[in-house]
């Protein structure tokens, strides 16, 4: 019990230190430069404080749960002997890593239902458009969108195809898209590919692509293994606008349809 | 009232964590098909997690919210733009010097650097490295929230300077060594963290909501977005450079 509450100061110690930088910044700009009071510092500050405490818990909850079986079972899916694999075999069908491509799909799916930072970005985004658009239907469409980058980013893994070509085409995409889609939705949709990756995802989907570039025969764990993450900011962009489009497209046409 | 509401937010969140906690059993048990070694501490931590998610998103909206929009007002009525911008870059560069994941990935950086004889093989190039990889993620981070804040102002349409930042990923990376690509892609992604996330979010929105003529949803997000793309850029530059 001791041990343990040492360990949870210790992470909320550190949370304060990620949190100091931050603080410093708006107290020195709140005191030197707009030279007034804030509205309600008692509130601020317990609202601080719930975020240092949410934010410790949240990542000493994680640590005990939840990444260690998650890292546990990329491990496992990725081992040899689970994908009945020869090592020395270097001719291997991409089809033999099924269950790892399902695995970081749904993995990627939930972890990202769970990112706190798009939940702020969501929550913000309902307020603003005045309920037109859903929290919930926002962090479905990352979701999917994290998914899909996840799979194709560990069949990338397996294949061995170079990582620019797909996010070149992947970006070509998005530009395309851009063009298009409603200019209401794209400021959102790019920021929902920044915030996809942070404290869920970030550490279950590093152990997915360094335990498969480990255990994919001639593949460099150093430089195969990264490259998901930014699979993972890529294609909620893509899907994000997607939505969005769609959207509009059947909203036209109902429109048009009444004439 | 605030107890009912808080009750409220712990299922809200436990919610949100089903879908991890069901991917995790189903695989544990269906296909891997071994037991779960450690069951009291999954519960103990699920438990966790459910709590420290409520307790953010209380926080979130009581503080983090409000202080990037009172922030955004402050500075609107003040009327100063280079104050104003001279902020911006701060945050910026303040919250990713330090960010954690960034730490990580600058010192796993130097050692493919010095691995792939891009860098001498001592301890001191390669934490100088790793320093400089840093400095160089946290000046982009800080430039791209400037820039983006300097557009909700002149009221420039996103997707030009998107479209911009992309297609300048795109010519780089034929330049930029091979081992430095898939780290400098990964860079975007991790530089955003959880607190920098709703204060950006609220400070763009609220400057968006301040300034006459400015819509807050086409105009207010689009912070972050910069702020994932404009590292890119920059890790590959520093990959050219070194």
């Amino acid at each position: 019990m001791i041990a343990w509450l040492i360990h949870f100061a210790l992470a909320l110690l550190a949370t304060c230190q990620d949190i100091l930088p931050i603080a410093v910044i708006i107290i020195g700009f709140q005191l030197l430069v707009i030279r007034k009071p804030l509205a309600n510092p008692k509130k601020t500050l317990i609202g601080f404080i719930y975020v240092l405490l949410g934010i410790a818990f949240f990542l000493e909850g994680l640590d005990m749960a939840l990444f260690p079986l998650g890292k546990l079972m990329a491990k496992q899916l990725t081992s040899a002997e689970f994908l009945g694999i020869n090592p020395h075999e270097y001719i291997l069908n991409w089809s033999a890593y099924f269950w790892v491509y399902v695995f970081a799909a749904s993995i990627g799916f939930a972890t990202t239902l769970a990112e706190p930072s798009l939940l702020a970005v969501a929550i913000k985004a309902e307020q603003i458009s005045g309920g037109t658009i859903q929290a919930w239907g926002l962090r479905i469409a990352v979701s999917i969108g994290v998914a899909f980058g996840i799979a194709l980013g560990t069949f990338r893994i397996v294949t061995g195809f170079e990582l620019y070509v797909f996010i070149v085409i992947g970006y070509v995409l998005v530009l395309i898209q851009t063009l298009f889609a409603p200019k209401l939705i794209i400021g959102l949709a790019f920021d929902s590919g920044g915030v996809t990756t942070s404290t869920v995802t970030v550490p279950l989907v590093t152990a997915l692509g360094l335990g498969l570039a480990q255990a994919v025969p001639d593949r460099n764990p150093l430089i195969d293994g990264f490259g998901l993450i930014a699979f993972a900011s890529l294609f909620p962009i893509i899907t994000v606008l997607g939505y969005a489009q769609l959207a509009a497209w059947r909203s036209k046409r109902s429109l048009s349809s009444k004439h | 009232m605030l107890k009912n509401h808080f009750i409220k937010q712990l299922c809200n969140s436990f919610i949100d964590l089903v879908p991890i906690l069901a991917v995790v059993l189903v695989f544990q048990v269906l296909i891997i098909k071994q037991p779960i070694a450690d069951v009291a501490s999954l519960i103990i931590g699920t438990l966790f997690v459910v709590l420290g998610l409520a307790l953010f998103i209380q926080g979130l909206e009581q503080s983090l919210f409000p202080l990037g929009e009172s922030m955004a007002y402050a500075f609107a009525r003040k009327g100063s733009l280079f104050w104003l911008l001279i902020f911006a870059f701060c945050l910026g560069f303040g919250t990713t010097v330090a960010e954690p994941a960034l730490i990580a990935i600058a010192a796993e950086a130097a050692d493919i650097a010095s691995k792939g004889n891009i860098i001498a093989h001592s301890t001191e190039a390669k934490s100088s490295y790793a320093l400089g990889l840093r400095i160089t993620v946290a000046l982009s981070v800080g430039f791209a929230i400037l820039v983006g804040v300097l557009r909700i102002i002149r009221g420039w349409p996103l997707y030009y300077l998107i479209i911009g930042g992309y297609c300048g990923v795109i010519l780089i990376t034929p330049f930029a060594p091979a081992d430095i690509i898939g780290i400098a892609y990964d860079s975007g992604g991790v530089t955003t963290s959880t607190i920098t996330v709703p204060l950006v979010t609220a400070l763009g929105v609220g400057l968006a909501t301040a300034i006459k003529g400015r819509n807050p949803m086409i105009d207010g997000f689009g912070l972050i977005a910069f702020a994932s793309l404009t590292p890119m850029i920059f890790v590959m530059a520093y990959g050219v450079i070194r």
